[in-house]
């Protein structure tokens, strides 16, 4: 590219800059949209503003490809990794600033399981949709599940897996929960390739998300539903 | 039969030389030249074989349709066909597809199983969880397999995204070729894993076909 062609991000107007970000995001762009964030913020964006309608907003349109087969794994990688740098100058200032918590959400991969690339990007739309997310990490046993949710209390408790042979896993959490008589005191979610939909009722979780987009829109349904169900 | 190159293997498959056999094997195209290996050393005349591209291993879910689309195509042509396929991420699909349609198929959650032995990697495999796998075939379709579809050979900054959980790369020799072996230890360099190699020979699949 000529230095003529050279997109100064800074002297782009709002809109403009936002819709640049949306393309940066897409090719992956990660100092790019660092750039960009803070320049919104030097603008005077609200964080929680910045968050949403320009990296959810680009993820989005990613998310949205990735579904059609238009984008495929590296991409979204490097899209995430490029939100990531977004996320990480927008977390203190979200944390300063306040923004709206849709509900609170405790995930990580079964024992067995060490694949965590769906879980990360889960876990990181789900924070860009303004769910509080504790992230448990890779291989947790029912214990840690359990634990977590008694010490975190979240509405959701999310189960990731790659593995045929670790998904069942999910299975034994769901028991224990139901044998502790917790069950439906949580929102349950899973989600995994191997994974379907037929699974995760045959498991007993409240639905399977195939991929990050539908566990965002999974989640806040079924939180609003729980919460209207709490008001009625 | 002369055995396709591997390209050949994990874009097409492999067609259907249709010989004396009353069985037919509908196999993944990674494992063609161990299924052909085993034929011709204990003279498995009454097994013949086809194989679906390896590359379907890159997308799972339409393992169970192809094979179901295979069985058909062949089931007037053969008393009895037989699945040379292991769950491989199906996520139980193709089993009860196989139940469904009354063909059998090779136990095991995937390749890296049935070679060491179903039941010994049962045993490991829970002690193993940082391992990444890897048979004869994809050592040398590695860059197939691994490098183009991850998209490493473009970006290699993401290799820690993909394998940063992982510590070692076990590669399962199903022969001694030592050329093999040497590609094995550059892969699991190129992922940053230690190396370990693994003699399993044909394990499970070997002992499988035996009974047919």
């Amino acid at each position: 590219m000529s230095d003529e062609d050279e997109i100064i991000l800074a002297e782009l107007n709002d809109e403009d800059l936002v819709q640049q970000m949306f393309d940066d995001l897409y090719d992956g762009l990660r100092e790019e949209i660092e750039e960009g964030v803070n320049i919104l913020i030097g603008r005077g964006w609200a964080p929680y503003d910045v968050l949403t309608k320009a990296l959810v907003g680009g993820m989005t349109i990613v998310g949205a490809d990735f579904r059609d087969g238009i984008l495929f794994v590296p991409e979204v990688l490097l899209a995430a990794n490029a939100m990531k740098g977004g996320m990480a100058i927008l977390k203190p200032l979200l944390a300063e600033t306040g923004a709206p918590r849709v509900g609170k959400m405790v995930i990580g991969t079964v024992k067995g399981d060490i694949h965590d690339i769906g879980k990360n990007l889960v876990s990181m739309m789900m924070e860009g949709a303004g769910f509080e997310v504790v992230d448990l990490g890779i291989n947790n046993s029912v214990e840690k599940y359990l634990e977590a949710m008694e010490t975190e209390g979240p509405d959701i408790l999310g189960m990731s897996a790659l593995l045929t042979t670790t998904m069942p896993y999910m299975k034994v959490v769901i028991d224990t929960m139901v044998e502790q008589g917790i069950r439906d005191d949580y929102i349950v979610l899973v989600g995994g390739a191997p994974l379907n939909e037929e699974f995760g009722k045959a498991i007993g979780a409240d639905a399977y998300c195939r991929d990050a987009a539908v566990a965002v829109e999974t989640a806040k349904e079924w939180v609003s539903r729980k919460h209207n169900s709490a008001k009625a | 039969m002369d055995t396709p190159s591997d390209t050949h293997l994990t874009e097409k498959g492999l067609p259907l030389a249709a010989g004396k056999g009353r069985i037919l094997l509908i196999a993944c195209g990674a494992l063609a030249r161990e299924i052909l290996d085993l034929k011709a050393a204990n003279r498995w005349t009454h097994l013949d074989l086809t194989c679906l591209p390896a590359k379907l291993h890159l997308y799972p879910e339409k393992i169970t349709d192809s094979v179901r689309a295979t069985v058909a195509k062949h089931r007037g042509q053969y008393a009895d066909i037989f699945v040379v396929y292991a769950d491989c991420g199906t996520g139980g699909m193709l089993q009860k597809a196989c139940d469904e349609m009354g063909v059998r198929m090779v136990a095991g959650p995937h390749c890296y199983s049935f070679f060491e032995g179903n039941d010994s990697f049962a045993k490991t495999a829970q002690t193993e969880i940082t391992t990444f796998y890897l048979t004869d075939f994809l050592v040398r379709q590695f860059d197939a397999f691994i490098m183009k579809p991850m998209g490493l050979d473009r970006h290699p900054e993401l290799r820690d995204m993909y394998f940063g959980n992982y510590e070692k790369l076990v590669y399962q020799a199903q022969t001694d070729d030592p050329a093999l072996t040497a590609k094995a230890e550059t892969c699991a360099q190129t992922l940053g894993l230690a190396f370990e190699r693994r003699f399993t020979g044909y394990g499970d699949l070997e002992e499988t076909l035996k009974t047919l």
